[in-house]
This record gives C-alpha cells, sequence and structure tokens, in this order.
C-alpha cells in the first residue's frame, strides 16, 4: 500500500509538500488560503520518511507567482511544490530565498522605524544558506 | 545630483576625501554666500543642542536661512501624525532636511518618501555619518593623513555608536586599531568580523596604560554609561578604570591627540584640557566646516 495517496488528486493545480506539521497554516496564511476561492485540502501529521510527520495543502486551479513562492522561504525552506496539468506533475519547484523581501519579515527591534510607522517592513539577504537577513532601515541583523 | 546622506558606509575613499577637502576650503574660508536664497529645515525629533547648533550655524554662515524645531514635543508627532507626513510637509518649504529622530533607521525611510534631500543627524543608536566625517576631518588634520595610523578607543564600545562608524569609515584607510574596554563593553562580534573581512588589523585591551597610552597616534575617548550595566557593582568597578589624567599622558607620541564625541562626564579629568594632546573642543568646532561640506554636497552646490 506504499503508493496509496493520502489525499485525494488533483487535476490542476499546486501541491505544497514536504511542510512541516506545525508550519502548515502558517504557510496558509503567508499565502493567503483563506481567502482563495477554490477548493483547498489540507492535510497535516501525515506520514513522512523525510521529516518525521508532514503537512500537505492542495490548492487546485492555483499557480503562485514566484514572489508568492519566496515568500515561503522565510518559514518553510525546503518545502516542494508540485505543479499539476492533467493531473501529472509537469514542474517541482523548490523555494529560493530572495535577494530582497517585503512586507514579510517583521522587524525584531522595538526601535526601528518600520515597527513605529505605517509601512512594509523591507530586509535584504546577507547570507541565504545560514538564512541571516538585515533590516533596510535599522541595519540590524536576524537569524530566521 | 542633489541627495541625500543617511549612512558613511556606502562612501568610496574619493568621496571621503573630497569632502575632506571642501571642508579643509571652509576652515579657511566659512563665511560663503553658496546657500543663498535657501531654506534648511533643521528636524529635531530628538533634542539635540550640540548638532543642531551645529548645522544651523553652518546654514547661517553659507548665508542660508533655517526653520524648524528642537523638541518634537510642540509638533503634530505629539498628535500622532507619521514622520512621512511631517517630511512631506516641510519638504513643501525647505530645499534640505536635516532630521535627527529616536528610531533607527529614521533617516533611511525619510530619504525614501522625501523629494527633497535628507542628512541624517544621528537615528537613534544607528547612523550619525556628519559626526563620523568630523572625526575623519580631526585625525587627517591632526596627522597629516589618514593612512596607516595607529587609532586606539576607550570605554563603551559595545553600544558606542560613533565607535563603530569610525571603523567602517577608517577601512580605506589601513589602520591599526587597538579596542580598550571591559568585557561588559567589549567591541562586538560583528565588528571585530568586519575587521578581519576588510583587513583591519586590532587588538583589544582590558587595561587602559601606558602601552596603550604611548603607542598611538589617536586616543579616541567615549563615555562609560551607567544605564549600560546590569551589574551595578560591575559598574562601580569599572567606571574609575577608563578615566584619562594629565599625568598619564608624559611619554606619548608627539602628535598624538585625544577626541572624544562630547559630552564627556569624567572620562576626562579636568586637567587634561590645558595638555597640548587635547583635542575635543576643536573636534567640534570643525564639525560646522564639515556640515557646510555636507550640505553644499547634498544640494550639489560646487565649492
Amino acid at each position: 500500500m506504499k503508493d496509496k495517496l493520502q489525499v485525494a488528486a488533483l487535476e490542476n493545480g499546486t501541491v505544497i509538500d514536504h511542510i512541516p506539521s506545525k508550519l502548515v497554516f502558517k504557510i496558509v496564511d503567508l499565502l493567503g488560503l483563506q481567502n482563495q476561492e477554490s477548493s483547498v485540502t489540507i492535510g497535516y501529521n501525515l506520514q513522512s520518511k523525510k521529516i518525521g510527520k508532514k503537512g500537505i495543502i492542495k490548492v487546485a486551479d492555483k499557480f503562485f507567482t514566484d514572489e508568492e513562492i519566496s515568500r515561503l522561504s522565510v518559514v518553510a525552506p525546503n518545502v516542494v511544490l508540485n505543479i499539476i496539468r492533467g493531473y501529472e506533475v509537469v514542474e517541482k519547484k523548490t523555494v529560493v530565498m530572495p535577494d530582497e523581501l517585503h512586507g514579510i519579515v517583521r522587524c525584531p527591534n522595538p526601535k526601528c522605524i518600520c515597527n513605529n510607522e505605517p509601512m512594509p517592513t523591507f530586509f535584504h539577504a546577507v547570507d541565504k544558506e545560514a538564512r541571516i537577513l538585515k533590516c533596510h532601515y535599522c541595519e540590524k541583523e536576524l537569524h530566521v | 545630483m542633489p541627495h541625500s546622506l543617511v549612512t558613511i558606509a556606502n562612501l568610496s575613499k574619493e568621496k571621503i576625501l573630497s569632502l575632506l577637502d571642501n571642508a579643509a576650503r571652509f576652515e579657511a574660508q566659512p563665511n560663503r554666500r553658496l546657500l543663498e536664497g535657501h531654506v534648511v529645515a533643521t528636524l529635531f525629533f530628538e533634542p539635540s543642542t550640540r548638532t543642531r547648533l551645529s548645522f544651523e550655524t553652518a546654514v547661517n554662515r553659507l548665508a542660508g536661512r533655517v526653520i524648524g524645531f528642537s523638541d518634537a514635543a510642540n509638533t503634530s508627532t505629539s498628535k500622532g501624525e507619521t514622520l512621512k507626513d511631517t517630511i512631506m510637509m516641510v519638504s513643501n518649504y525647505a530645499d534640505l532636511i536635516v532630521m535627527r529622530h529616536h528610531l533607527e533607521g529614521a533617516a533611511r525611510y525619510a530619504s525614501e518618501v522625501s523629494p527633497v534631500p535628507i542628512i541624517n543627524a544621528g537615528d537613534g543608536a544607528n547612523q550619525h555619518p556628519s559626526q563620523t566625517m568630523l572625526d575623519l576631518y580631526s585625525i587627517q588634520k591632526t596627522q597629516g593623513t589618514l593612512e596607516g595610523l595607529d587609532i586606539c578607543l576607550v570605554g563603551d564600545l559595545k553600544y558606542g555608536r560613533t565607535v563603530h562608524s569610525l571603523i567602517m569609515a577608517m577601512r580605506h584607510f589601513r589602520p591599526h586599531f587597538h579596542f580598550v574596554a571591559p568585557p561588559e563593553l567589549a567591541m562586538p562580534e560583528e565588528y571585530k568580523l568586519y575587521c578581519r573581512q576588510n583587513g583591519i588589523s586590532y587588538e583589544e585591551h582590558t587595561e587602559f596604560d601606558a602601552s596603550v597610552i604611548n603607542n598611538t597616534d589617536i586616543l579616541y575617548m567615549t563615555r562609560v554609561q551607567r544605564e549600560r550595566f546590569t551589574d551595578l557593582m560591575e559598574y562601580e568597578r569599572v567606571k574609575n578604570v577608563y578615566i584619562l589624567r594629565a599625568s598619564m599622558l608624559t611619554s606619548t607620541r608627539p602628535t598624538m591627540k585625544i577626541l572624544h564625541p562630547l559630552p564627556r562626564v569624567n572620562e576626562i579629568a579636568n586637567d587634561v584640557d590645558a595638555c597640548p594632546q587635547a583635542y575635543y573642543f576643536q573636534q567640534a568646532k570643525n564639525g560646522l566646516f564639515v556640515r557646510e561640506a555636507l550640505i553644499c554636497d547634498c544640494l550639489d552646490i560646487q565649492v
């Protein structure tokens, strides 16, 4: 029964796989899936050989932009996006941290201007491997 | 092109040297009518009398006019106006905005929303580029060069904004640094990493003694502030360790000078003021010439 599907197959859309279970709802939030019109299937605590318990999100008829995918890089850098067309995986996308992150990460410095003005946050990726960001405004570094 | 000055971190060596040359021209001739017909706003959301007077004097000596405030308490900021709205409003009136703010990154943000150039006159613990430039000017003026100098930084090296900016600005000039501080206020790892990455050599000391004082070209003193310590017994132990007295200055290098960003409290004893090495009051005066140069540069006015 190794190949038995744990959730129903998708005709067209995106399957976000290998999500650590505890991050499933964070990703729902980051991608704004609460407001998605098409059907969304969310599974978590599913068995995974790689990460123990994993989560999976299937979004019908939705193909994420690179900008949307880059938002995931901060919370879940190892997730895989399977692009499905006609029940077939036509492409696998991995998450890449962008050089600049706008409005995604909150600055931990309470004395930073971005926590005191109605403005989006802005971070530069200093070291993508070590996952170090630098606030564009207060210049403090942040490890994500 | 008119442009803002938020930080010195990205200024090239050539740019720094040309600004210092212009500052020297203003020292030779401080009163020039280069800003005639210009209005400069000094927006001090946090009080800093010393810096504000220096900038306003610079504008006045260049025949410009000044508007602004010295404390945000009496402005719309206290009614909840955003920084952006204040900047947009003032930029209707002024050709240049000199801004001091208690929040870090405020100057960067203001420079992004403002239609007129912004000069950062200090944004919280972050940057204070005109202070750094006047430090460089004072070093160059007293030593004849910025190249290959021994520079000793003493006191609060952990939180001291001026010493961090000075390290970054000196990266072009092959300095050798001595960091003298109690362990609680030692130079943070990120700046030591910066030194290593930029080929800047340094030594760390906890003792402030003759071996350090007699082997440096610049002795840059900073204030050890009580509120920085979580352990007040530790403060009591170290507070008198980093005090400079005239008796410690008998065998220094002949051209050695003592700098301090001011205000000083007790880290430089009053008897030092009369020593030939004392330079901190002239250093503050140099700030005027440097600010004249920075204002003209931001407005793209030829000096």
